[in-house]
């Protein structure tokens, strides 16, 4: 497997702009000629077809949702970081690029992460244009907050749904290239096959989730901005919808996955309530910029929050953390958490909560200040848990939230497929093994506005792409075998729901491969997962038939890969012998319970290759290097 | 608790479809009402019937999929609240309770609950964004806006898309939706160059639709889950009127 990252060398705040020059373009005329898909459209996908679409090229893009204005984007709610140093705080390009190596537990790329950085400040100025409604201050000009793990100002949001307007704008953007014919927009059409032709990506299989009709097509490449695989776990954050097959059957095609086992775990999140849980909501982390995280002193307090005296009370983070205090990176916050749980001092139904508390800010402030900055969080919270922030202190949990692994890209975004890129949070790209929150939405926009427009045409200049069409033997064998499998989801009518396999699938991976890992939790997993894999397909029942609107057949697809996905997300973290990021293994930890990370031995990307079916996947590495951002142990104390 | 369940079923665009009663029993109060349905639909196929469907996705009340009528109303009974976000002790132990897809000649029913909105989507690719290409944007600070023109242009921008709207209003109307797109740019510096070309379009398509007419009556800022407030029907009609009269565009 060829992992060369085709990265540029020299001075690393030059290495874009000498890319830039080096790519090969194509000329303008002939971009028209050009058949990009791009699967996916949110704001890496949304935002790439769109600009691939102004510079010229035709794109087909796909999303499972009614309309692209849907895709899991919208939901973040804290905000989008840049480097432009509105604050006067001392920001630049450079402590953005080092606060991201740094977050990420020195496991990304130094140049990709650079170039992130760099263009940042170019996403915030196309958003404005794009008539985004960001912060403003009584001046007139943009605000900004500091957000979970920085000590500058540098998140630029839009009230608790930053997600939602910034995916507005690229839908906008898209929406403008629909109507000038430049883009093939495809609503409710899964893709469920990847097609290579003499190695190149070259086309997709997809199924109408409406007609249930199974349909061929054909470009010149292949863009997947598909998002995360959070809902391995069953219960995370993710939309209901949000899922791994796109990525997993390139994965099965040949393109390598890499760094599976990075999982964010968010540290705010409401708890479960109970079995029925179909999914977990996330409170924005930027609510611990103002409440104070905390557990009673004694396990088994039973008072109420607010009866229980300042000094009966551990405000455990800033105990612990004293610099950084509520405001710790999300994988720290999110082990502390479990940590007090563990111990016995967690609050609520099964003791699997901490407090946070805004009463010192609604103190400081007034409730009014407090309103509106959190003011639709607060109601959300009160919604979903009939508790009122105002009068009593949230209860708080770790969930799923963000997945950092995905398909190995090197600097062109190119996987590991000649002309299959991979954009946004299905790639594995830039945060290493902790994302920093705010980025992810600067990512997802970077990959989309800014650098695939310029790679593709690279990769055109490049490589030929003979003329294709989807009656090519090639295209006709995968929709053979996509209708196989369909055929085969429908026919076992067993006993059990896809809902309850897949249930079962995130308990394990909950217990096994969550928040804490040992290798005999994760042997354990693998042989469950193994199993139940085994059972699925003789015993999932799946009602209905393929031609008209099924869901549950749609989820049949998805579980089915999550089953085998979840089992190289295990290996993975199995075969990694050190805690960094998001992923903490019980076995490699300090005394006072801190990651221990093994730069020695780990300093690599993990990157898996399929080798079929029920088969061990091989591991391939590519080593990472770290010239300018000095390996260091984090330390938020 | 015990629910009497009074739902829609439809099997295909042009099966006429009928109401079909259900029996929910063990339901928590701290269940959504989603997934109450979850329970119900788990049931149904493991008695080997058909299970309901219908949109859902983000499940936290942003994304705009979920789209039922609860007893008569768009998204159910609690205020500014998607259907996904409203939870069963909104309900008493006993409740009889109709679910019914949100109804508009814009809006055909696809299967059972799930109706298609992409009408939204042609109306917004009718004009309803500001025309940037990636690159051309000045410094994000070289436009300021003052805070009471963003404040109002992000009250307009909290609209999901849901269509509530549209199936709250006996004429089917969409000019809540399409208002708060349009406002959503309207008095922002960066919207003026295509201010009135951006309603007038908008507006058109909004007709070629088959949505109705505004009647007046704000049963659609009464169920919007974003609180979008119908005074953005008012704007709307000032731009659209004056981009008819104008000649200059």
């Amino acid at each position: 497997m060829d992992l060369t990252s085709h990265e540029p060398t020299g001075e690393i705040s030059e290495r874009w702009d000498k890319h830039r020059f080096d790519m090969k373009l194509v000329n303008p005329a002939n971009k028209r000629k050009y058949r990009v898909i791009m699967v996916g459209s949110g704001l890496a996908g949304g935002a790439g077809a769109a600009t691939m679409a102004e510079l010229g090229y035709d794109v087909e893009c796909f999303c499972i949702q009614d309309t692209p204005r849907r895709a899991h984007s919208i939901a973040a709610q804290g905000g989008i970081n840049a480097a432009k140093n509105y604050q006067n705080d001392g920001d630049s390009v450079y402590r953005l690029f080092y606060d991201t190596v740094k977050g990420g537990d020195f496991r990304a790329r130094e140049s990709n992460v650079y170039r992130l950085a760099q263009v940042s400040v170019n996403i915030i100025d196309q958003c404005v244009a794009q008539g985004v409604p960001f912060a403003r201050d009584y001046g007139g000009y943009l605000t900004n907050r500091s957000f979970g793990g920085a000590q500058v100002s540098r998140t630029f949001y839009a009230r608790g749904q930053t997600g939602q307007q910034l995916l507005l704008g690229a839908y906008g953007a898209l929406s403008r290239q629909i109507k000038a014919g430049k883009v093939n927009m495809h609503t409710r059409e899964e893709m469920l096959e990847l097609v290579l032709v003499n190695g190149q990506a070259r086309g997709i299989i997809t199924r109408n989730l409406v007609t249930g009709k199974l349909s061929a097509w054909a470009a010149d490449a292949v863009v997947l901005g598909t998002g995360g695989y959070g809902n391995v776990f069953y219960l995370s954050t993710n939309a209901m919808g949000s899922n791994v097959t796109a990525p997993f059957r390139a994965y099965r095609k040949g393109a390598g996955f890499a760094n599976p086992c990075y999982t964010q775990i968010h540290p705010t999140c409401i708890p479960v309530s109970g079995d029925h849980q179909s999914k977990l909501t996330l409170m924005s982390e930027s609510l611990r910029n103002d409440g104070r995280v905390w557990v009673p002193k004694t396990s088994g307090d039973t008072r109420r929050p607010r009866d229980i005296p300042e000094t009966d009370r551990d405000y455990y983070l800033e105990r612990r953390y004293p610099a950084f205090g509520n405001l710790v990176p999300r994988d720290v916050a999110s082990r502390a958490a479990k940590h007090e749980c563990d111990e016995g001092r967690g609050v609520g139904p099964g003791g699997r909560g901490v407090f946070l508390d805004f009463a010192d800010s609604i103190n400081r402030l007034g409730k009014d200040q407090v309103e509106q900055r959190y003011g639709n969080l607060f109601q959300m919270y009160e919604r979903i848990t009939d508790d009122d922030p105002y009068e009593t202190p949230m209860r708080i949990y770790p969930a799923v939230h963000y997945t950092m692994g995905g398909l190995w890209v090197d600097y062109n975004l190119q996987s590991t497929i000649p002309g299959l890129h991979v954009v946004g949070e299905a790639n594995f790209s830039d945060h290493g093994a902790n994302r920093l929150g705010a980025s992810a939405l600067m990512q997802g926009l970077a990959d989309g506005y800014f650098i695939i427009p310029y790679t593709i045409g690279n990769y055109f200049a490049h490589n030929a792409t003979p003329a294709l069409s989807t009656d090519a033997p090639e295209f006709k064998q995968a929709m053979q075998e996509c209708e196989n499998r369909q055929k085969k989801f429908l026919e076992i009518n067993g006993k059990r729901t896809v809902d309850s396999f897949h249930r079962e699938l995130g308990k394990t991976m909950w217990e096994n491969c969550g928040m804490a890992r040992n290798a005999t939790g994760l042997k354990k997993g693998i042989e469950h997962i193994q199993g139940l894999r085994a059972e699925f397909w003789e015993n999932v029942k799946v009602p209905g038939s393929g031609a008209e609107l099924n869901s549950e057949l749609e989820m049949a697809g998805r579980v089915a890969d999550f089953l085998e996905f979840g089992e190289v997300m295990c290996r993975d973290a199995l075969n990694r012998e050190e805690s960094c990021g998001g992923h903490f293994r019980e076995e490699h930890q300090t005394t006072e319970g801190e990651a221990l990370r093994d730069d020695e031995n780990f300093c690599y990307g993990s990157v898996w290759e399929y080798k079929g079916y029920g088969e061990t996947p091989a591991l391939h590495k590519e080593e990472l290097h770290f010239d300018y951002v000095k390996l260091a142990t984090r330390s938020y104390k | 608790m015990k629910l009497n369940l009074h739902i829609w079923r439809q099997k295909s665009p042009n099966d006429a479809g009928k109401i079909v009663k259900y029996e929910a029993n063990d339901i928590s109060p701290d269940m959504s009402f989603l997934e109450m349905l979850d329970v119900l639909n788990e049931q149904l196929i493991e008695k080997g019937e058909a299970p309901i469907e219908y949109d859902h996705d983000c499940r936290e009340g942003i994304c705009g999929m979920c789209s039922m009528v609860i007893n008569g109303v768009a998204h159910g009974p609690e205020k500014e609240t998607t259907t996904c976000q409203l939870h069963m002790r909104k309900f008493k132990d006993g409740d009889t309770i109709y679910i019914e897809p949100f109804r508009a000649k814009a809006f055909p029913v696809v299967k059972d609950l799930v109706v298609d909105r992409s009408a939204f989507d042609r109306i917004i690719q009718a004009g309803g964004f500001i025309s940037a290409n990636t690159g051309n944007a000045p410094d994000a600070n070289a436009i300021p806006v003052s805070k009471v023109i963003a404040d109002q242009a992000f009250d307009a921008a909290t609209c999901i898309g849901c269509g509530a709207c549209v199936a709250a209003c006996k004429n089917a109307s969409a000019m809540l939706f399409v208002s708060a797109k349009i406002n959503q740019f309207r008095d922002l510096p960066q919207g003026q160059p295509e201010r009135y070309s951006r309603a007038k379009s908008m507006v058109e398509q909004m007709d070629a639709e088959g949505f109705g007419a505004c009647g007046n009556q704000n049963e659609c800022e009464a169920v919007c889950p974003k609180g979008i407030k119908v005074s953005n029907i008012s704007n709307m009609i000032q731009d659209y009127t004056k981009s008819v009269l104008a000649t200059d565009n």
